[in-house]
Parts: C-alpha cells; sequence; structure tokens
C-alpha cells in the first residue's frame, strides 16, 4: 500500500485514492485536424516509463480534489506532489 | 582415513537440461526475453524453420519473470474471430506439447467456467458461446444447476450478493505446470542447438538505415540479422531503444496460493463481476489470482488491499474456503495494451519484430505464439493468425476488443 502525499490532506493510505492516468495530456485544441496518426497518439499512446512518471490522482475518499505526483514506477517512491495546472516540478 | 564431506553419499546431480554458453558475437536471430513466449519462439524456430543461429536473451534467469508468475489458465474461449484464432490454435498446439517436448507438463484438460452474475454477463456469456462454436471451440452454456455438477464447491444460492445465474464452460480448457512447459521448451530449444543465455541484459538496439542490426547487451555487444521482443512488462523500455513507441501499460499483477489442501476444486473458476479466478494445482494449493494494481509500476509487487479484496471475492465463491490460510502472494508486471489484445508483428524498424501487450493473459498463448511469432521472423511477414494483431490497428481503430472476455480475468 502507498503512502501517497496529498496536498492538502498529507500523506494518506493508497486505498483513498483514485489513479488518474498520465498528467499533462491535454484534449487537442482541434481535433478534427489531427491526422489518424495524431488522434491514435491522443486516445492510445501514454508514457510507460521505467523511472519518474508524473500522473494524476483524486484523493476520492479524502478531500475528493484531484492532484498531479511525480512517482517512480521503478521504486514507487513519490518524488513531488503538486496542484492541477502547476508546471511539472523538477525531480532529482 | 580422513572423514567424508557433507554432501559425498548424495547422489550425483541431475543431468542440465540445457547449456549455459557464452554468447557468440553474431546470430541470425536474437530473441530479448527468455521467459515462455521467448523459448517457445525459439522452439518452433527451430522445429518448423530449421534457424538454429538463435540466441535468447535473458535479463535474470529463464522463465524467472511472468513465467514463473502466472496463474497457469490455459483456455480458447475469446469472443471475437482474431483472438479465438490466435488462442484456439494455442490450445490445439497445447494438447499436444507434452508429446512433442518429451516432457511432462501436468497439461491437465479440466474445464474453465466463466460465470455470469446480471442478466447482462448471461447474455454476454450466451453470445460468447454461440461466437466460439462458429469458430471451432467448444463452448456450452451452463444453468446454475448444471454449474453446481462440474464444481460442487460453489455457491450457487440465490441469496448471494452475486447469485451465479449460469456459466460458460469450455471443457478442452485447464492448466499446465509452468515451470515444466519453460524447462521442456528450453531444454528443446538447447538441443536445437539454439543458445539459451542468462544473465544478459539488453541495454540498446542497433538500428542501422531504418533496420535492426543487433542489440547492446551487458556482455557486449551482439549482432543479429533480426531481433524479436519478447519481454512482457518490460517491452515499452525496450522498444523505445529501437525508437519504437507502444500503447502500453505496465501494471503489477499479483496473485497467491493457498497452503496445499485435498482435492476440492475440479475445474477452473472465472469470474469478472466478483473479480477472481481460481484453480487447484496438482500439488494442492488453490491457485488466485487478482485484478491489476491501478497504476503503472515495475516494482513486481502490489498492494496488499488487493489481495484482501481477492480473497473476500474468493470467499464469496465459495464459502468453504474460509478456513485456508495463504501460503505465498507475489506480483508480476504485464504489459496493457488499449483493448485487452496482444501486439505481433513487424514495427517500423526493418527485421524488428515485437511481441507484447499480453496483458494478464500471456500464459496460456505460449506455443501458439510462439509457433506465429517464429513464422513472422522466418518470413519476415505476419502469420496469418497475427495479423489483426498488428502495432497499426490502434491507428486504423480495427481494434480486437477483449474487454469483456479477458480485461479482468485471465
Amino acid at each position: 500500500m502507498l503512502l501517497i502525499p496529498c496536498p492538502w490532506c498529507g500523506p494518506r493510505d493508497e486505498a483513498e485514492f483514485g489513479y488518474g492516468g498520465q498528467a499533462h495530456v491535454p484534449y487537442p485544441q482541434d481535433p478534427a485536424a489531427l491526422s489518424d496518426r495524431e488522434w491514435a497518439r491522443y486516445l492510445f499512446f501514454r508514457d510507460n516509463p521505467k523511472g519518474p512518471h508524473a500522473e494524476r490522482w483524486c484523493h476520492s475518499a479524502g478531500c475528493r480534489r484531484w492532484f498531479n505526483a511525480v512517482r517512480n514506477t521503478a521504486t514507487n517512491e513519490v518524488l513531488a506532489v503538486y496542484r492541477v495546472g502547476e508546471p511539472r516540478p523538477v525531480t532529482g | 582415513m580422513s572423514p567424508r564431506p557433507p554432501g559425498a553419499g548424495l547422489p550425483e546431480h541431475p543431468d542440465r537440461l540445457w547449456r549455459n554458453p557464452d554468447p557468440k558475437r553474431r546470430y541470425e536471430v536474437v530473441i530479448v526475453g527468455g521467459g515462455g513466449h521467448g523459448l517457445a519462439t525459439a522452439h518452433y524456430l527451430a522445429r518448423d524453420h530449421g534457424i538454429t543461429d538463435v540466441a535468447v536473451l535473458e535479463r535474470g534467469w529463464l522463465a524467472g519473470g511472468n513465467m514463473a508468475r502466472n496463474t497457469t489458465i490455459i483456455r480458447s474461449n475469446y469472443l471475437w474471430d482474431a483472438s479465438a484464432g490466435i488462442y484456439e490454435h494455442a490450445l490445439k498446439l497445447w494438447e499436444g506439447l507434452e508429446e512433442e517436448l518429451d516432457y511432462p507438463l501436468l497439461f491437465s484438460q479440466r474445464g474453465v467456467l466463466n460465470l455470469a452474475h446480471s442478466l447482462q454477463d448471461v447474455r454476454d456469456g450466451m453470445r460468447r458461446v454461440e461466437a466460439n462454436r462458429l469458430n471451432g471451440v467448444d463452448a456450452q452454456w451452463l444453468d446454475p444447476d448444471q454449474v453446481r455438477e462440474v464444481c460442487p464447491i460453489i455457491n450457487t444460492a440465490p441469496d448471494t450478493r452475486h447469485p451465479v445465474l449460469g456459466a460458460t464452460y469450455q471443457p478442452r480448457a485447464g492448466i499446465a505446470k509452468h515451470d515444466h512447459v519453460a524447462w521442456g521448451l528450453a531444454r528443446s530449444a538447447d538441443a536445437a542447438g539454439i543458445d539459451l543465455i542468462q544473465n544478459c541484459e539488453v541495454t540498446g538496439i542497433e538500428v542501422r538505415g531504418g533496420r535492426a542490426t543487433g542489440v547492446r547487451t551487458s556482455l557486449g555487444p551482439i549482432a543479429a540479422d533480426r531481433v524479436a521482443l519478447c519481454a512482457a512488462g518490460h517491452s515499452s523500455v525496450l522498444a523505445a531503444m529501437a525508437g519504437v513507441e507502444l500503447p502500453l501499460q505496465s501494471h503489477p499483477l499479483q496473485a497467491l496460493v493457498s497452503e496445499l489442501l485435498e482435492p476440492v476444486h475440479p475445474t477452473v473458476v472465472m469470474s469478472n463481476a466478483v473479480h477472481v479466478y481460481v484453480s487447484q494445482a496438482h500439488k494442492g494449493e488453490l491457485v488466485m489470482g487478482a485484478g491489476i494494481d491501478a497504476y503503472p509500476a515495475y516494482t513486481q509487487r502490489g498492494a496488499f488491499h488487493i489481495i484482501a479484496d481477492q480473497m473476500a471475492a474468493a470467499l464469496e465463491l465459495f464459502p468453504v474456503f474460509a478456513r485456508a490460510h495463504v501460503l505465498r502472494t507475489w506480483g508480476g508486471i504485464v504489459d496493457v495494451t488499449p483493448d485487452a489484445s496482444p501486439i505481433i508483428g513487424r514495427t517500423p524498424v526493418d527485421r524488428l519484430y515485437l511481441n507484447c501487450g499480453w496483458g494478464t493473459g500471456g500464459f496460456k498463448a505460449t506455443p501458439g505464439v510462439g509457433s506465429v511469432l517464429a513464422h513472422t521472423i522466418a518470413y519476415d511477414e505476419p502469420h496469418p493468425l497475427a495479423r489483426p494483431f498488428h502495432l497499426d490497428r490502434f491507428t486504423t481503430g480495427a481494434l480486437v476488443d477483449e474487454h469483456g472476455a479477458a480485461a479482468v480475468a485471465h
């Protein structure tokens, strides 16, 4: 069970959270203008790194707010949490 | 007279099943990943195509990844034609594999029940039975009384939270001993002259002029005319070395076994709604699989609350398990695609072949994918059964959506 530091509530058990996929994937500004390849990229392709990964979480059984986290997928260490709309922080 | 050293009276070490050669500097084919799929591909390259100048490179020890961590379920009762094609091809190969490898695989066709707990489950299950029959896959629809006949320990009482309303039944499905499968395939490939190289991590893929020409490894560079990737959870990491991006997410998938029990469970039971799949190994452990952990990770372990949920689900279906103890739990890394179907075939890089995206269900396909991928490598042309599973389907939209039949339980 991960211990995830919610930016509002502090460290809480993973079971209180919902995972929301990769962060910083904006909806295309003009979807109709995309090629099939670009649309496929938006729809189906996400980062899958072995290492730091920026991702969205929702503290669904707590404050119910969304936030972003950088987590190392090789160790599960949470390297940073930050609020939606903020840029991805530099992590070591 | 000096005392005999400890162990001197023990019998000789049994014969090794394969050599442990040092890698040559060049091979016709390099297969990255010495799990079930990599070993099966090597076996069929030799058997069907006479290609034996092959190395299987394994970062750890042979079959120590998902091949050692699955729940050994074998079945082919998938909904879509493309899936029925490749999984039924695999099941037919399973039916002759013990003889072919001359090795005991404990392949046991004890059938699989996929339970229905809602009217929609019933409709989906009946539809799948009909689809299976049209594809030549054995399938029956069972009502709750017939379910109880096949597996008397399932709680089919109507007052449970998720009552059993029926089940699909594939009698030819079953289980096999995963380690034996790997060892049998490894022995066969080795006997054909194929080099199985352990503790050899691939750190780069050489691409020249759009064509794969070899790999860099922890044991030095190895040139190759063709490179095939069979790395399951690490497929994204490997493919990125050749500049190929894949629509995969790598998740931990957990399973557990109970202590050894008398035979109580005669078949394989899967339930998507209650979210568990259970069989009993020959040795006596109840083998249960869970769903994936929600977030991507390469940790080969998952969270305990997933295990707790899974055991609660198992108890709901099998009250008789209430006093069984967990012997151990473990996790593997599974590479999941958006449509819950695998990716097999050529890549944008010439002579680089993919086999990934099997998600939670790769074990059952082991001989099938071995034969299909070997064909694809030998002819540089996808095997007809592999064609629907090309990487391009995510661009064309021709997905093979097996979520209904495959997403949760394998």
